[in-house]
């Protein structure tokens, strides 16, 4: 910049050069003082709680005061993290993780892909645009709601139990509630129900960007609207996809928080309970402070691993980084 | 002769296309159809629900409209003294913190947008890492706690001041309008305090009224933090006390219905099933009002952020 500014005032060059540090951040200054609330929200808020997770390596006992009770506290280096993986519950914690945010993945990433193809292929506008408005709708809805909705149509007496007997596919009504597994499924459909509609927005903005020339050649060459759909609008959303996958496998730890939180229930604990869920339980359940935090951090160590190789990959993908 | 059959074949093919691509659009039509109720019917479940006689309702068969129609659950939802003051905190969190956090957040977006500021690519890194790595939910807690948030109504508000992707969002659409207005100002000596309220505030108002949707509906549905961060009875929200109606709730699966029939007819009044009915629905209502008007703005938001990040 100082350079340009040297090329256009070129008589003045070496003073505004000398200058131009010192000139250049007070011409700004006021920019400087709308960034500072920000500067220091993030100090407090964000950099503050990242320096607290010191507690992860001291046997934290809580006093009247915070910072005394930091300095007081007894270092253990990384005996909570031993802790951690020695007790039976690691390997649990990350079979329900995985099993999931995996199940999660499995139906949640194709469905907004079909739903967009199948909107682009809808010809009653009308029509289109009010299941766009209602798809959209549940993204907005808190998990509080949602848990209601899916605990009050999947109990025993509910719709879908009502419905299933009527159609004799089941007898006795599916306790979805009481089985752990059957919970897994649960939420990942409840996650789907959550996020397909809003998910397909940006497929929807992939497709809208396809040249139209790809359809008029290929109905000349005889390819009908399924054709057209399989051949020309599926590879052209290919990218967006891809770096979508790769996206949710990086956030494969983020099994959810909220949604064990609200729709499970003491006896599936064995297979609702998630990291989240889990770090959350001992810090302040059980009162276990730096346990807890200790989960916490060596979550966010594998999630800004992941992060990391997930960049990489987009990175691949299209050519330009994601952060 | 040869062209005789070619063109009946042709008239066929022609035909056959017709009805393929009926069959198409038939099939087409029916995967939203299903799309839609699945998206829709759950609302009305609640609704036709909570406008049911409780003791009714548990016979079953209730599947599209209400069978012995009744507000009472309504009603006493709304004589029940504790709802209406959980209403008025949401309320309150939801006007406060949204133009709160949308005021911090657009001085922040448009202190980012000039690039020839020093130490802005450190700045933003400085922000981004925020977004990816945090310290999680105790230190977090027990930076609230010795900052004196704790128990207060100004721990749904001062936390949130930035969100760091609307940041982003802003942010872009700054850097997309033309400079020449704000070069203009500048020769007529304004500064750029100024210039952020005259100039681009009101030229930000699409943008703005996305992210003004965010961080509204992120706070009329926020309920852990009421769970976590207060103790008081006065500060909590709707969506907490919803949440203690559905920790209450004895998850129907657990019990028979004939346990389930026995209780409703003993208490005769509205059963708690209906008012959780009811109470969701008003939780609900005001998203599904406010959301058909936004919807354009939030969906052009959505485009901003997926085309850059």
């Amino acid at each position: 910049m100082s350079v340009e500014l040297g090329n256009t005032v070129s008589l003045n060059r070496t003073k505004i050069h000398k200058n131009s540090l010192k000139s250049r951040i007070l011409k700004h200054k006021y920019l400087y003082i709308l960034i500072l609330p920000g500067i220091i929200w993030a100090l407090v808020f964000c950099y503050a709680p990242i320096y607290g997770l010191y507690m992860a390596f001291i046997n934290y006992i809580p006093e009247s005061n915070f910072f005394q009770s930091f300095i007081r506290s007894e270092f253990v280096g990384l005996d909570w993290f031993k802790f951690f993986f020695q007790t039976g519950d690691f390997l649990r914690i990350l079979r329900n993780t995985l099993a999931t945010s995996v199940l999660t993945l499995v139906i949640s990433f194709p469905a907004p892909i079909i739903l967009a193809l199948v909107l682009n292929e809808c010809r009653a506008l009308i029509f289109k645009r009010m299941v766009q408005t209602v798809s959209y709708l549940p993204h907005f809805i808190s998990w509080v709601i949602t848990a209601n909705i899916f605990l009050t149509m999947m109990s025993s007496g509910g719709v879908i139990n009502q419905l299933l007997m009527s159609m004799g596919l089941t007898k006795e009504p599916i306790m979805f509630f009481q089985d752990g597994k059957l919970f897994w499924l649960l939420l990942a459909i409840a996650n789907t129900w959550k996020g397909m509609g809003y998910s397909s927005i940006i497929y929807l903005a992939a497709i809208t960007s396809i040249n139209d020339e790809l359809y008029a050649a290929a109905s000349i060459d005889g390819a009908n609207r399924w054709q057209r759909m399989i051949y020309i609008t599926l590879p052209s959303i290919m990218p967006t996809a891809a770096v979508m996958l790769v996206l949710s496998v990086g956030g494969l730890l983020n099994a959810g928080f909220e949604q064990q939180l609200l729709m499970g229930n003491p006896t599936i604990l064995e297979y609702s309970d998630v990291i989240d869920t889990y770090s959350y339980r001992y810090g302040f359940g059980s009162g276990m402070y730096s346990y807890g935090a200790a989960v916490g951090l060596f979550k966010s160590l594998v999630n800004f691993i992941l992060l990391m190789v997930t960049n990489f990959i987009v990175t691949k993908i299209r050519g330009r980084t994601l952060l | 002769m040869s062209g005789f059959t070619d063109s009946i074949a042709g008239k066929k093919r022609k035909s056959s296309i017709q009805i393929g691509s009926l069959i198409y659009d038939g099939v087409i039509c029916f995967i939203l159809l299903l799309v839609l109720i699945a998206c829709f019917y759950p609302f009305w479940y609640i609704l036709i629900l909570s406008l049911n006689d409780a003791t009714d309702s548990l016979k079953g068969g209730l599947f599209l409209f209400p069978r012995v129609f009744t507000i009472d659950s309504y009603i006493s939802v709304v004589n029940n003294g504790e709802f209406l003051h959980a209403a008025w905190i949401s309320l309150a969190r939801t006007v406060i913190g949204t133009l709160y956090s949308l005021f911090f957040t657009t001085l922040l977006a448009y202190g980012m947008s000039k690039k020839d500021l020093v130490g802005a690519k450190a700045i933003s890194v400085f922000f981004i890492i925020t977004m990816y790595f945090g310290g999680g939910l105790i230190p977090y807690y027990m930076v609230l706690k010795a900052i004196g948030l704790i128990d207060t109504f100004w721990v749904y508000i001062i936390p949130g001041a930035i969100s760091v992707y609307n940041m982003i969002l802003i942010r872009i659409y700054i850097e997309s309008l033309p400079a020449e207005m704000e070069e203009s100002a500048k020769l007529d000596g304004a500064n750029e305090i100024t210039i952020l309220f005259r100039i681009i505030i009101p030229l930000c108002m699409p943008v703005l009224a996305t992210v003004c949707l965010f961080f509204a509906v992120g706070q009329w549905n926020s309920w852990f933090d009421t769970n976590l961060y207060t103790y008081s009875k006065k500060l909590k929200t709707l969506q907490f006390l919803l949440v203690q109606i559905l920790n209450n709730y004895d998850l129907g699966s657990m019990q028979s219905q004939a346990e389930l029939l026995a209780k409703a007819t003993e208490r005769k009044t509205t059963s708690s099933d209906s008012v959780r009915m009811a109470t969701t629905m008003v939780a609900t209502l005001p998203i599904i009002l406010v959301y058909p008007f936004l919807q354009k703005y939030f969906v052009k938001g959505i485009m901003i952020g997926a085309v850059k990040s």
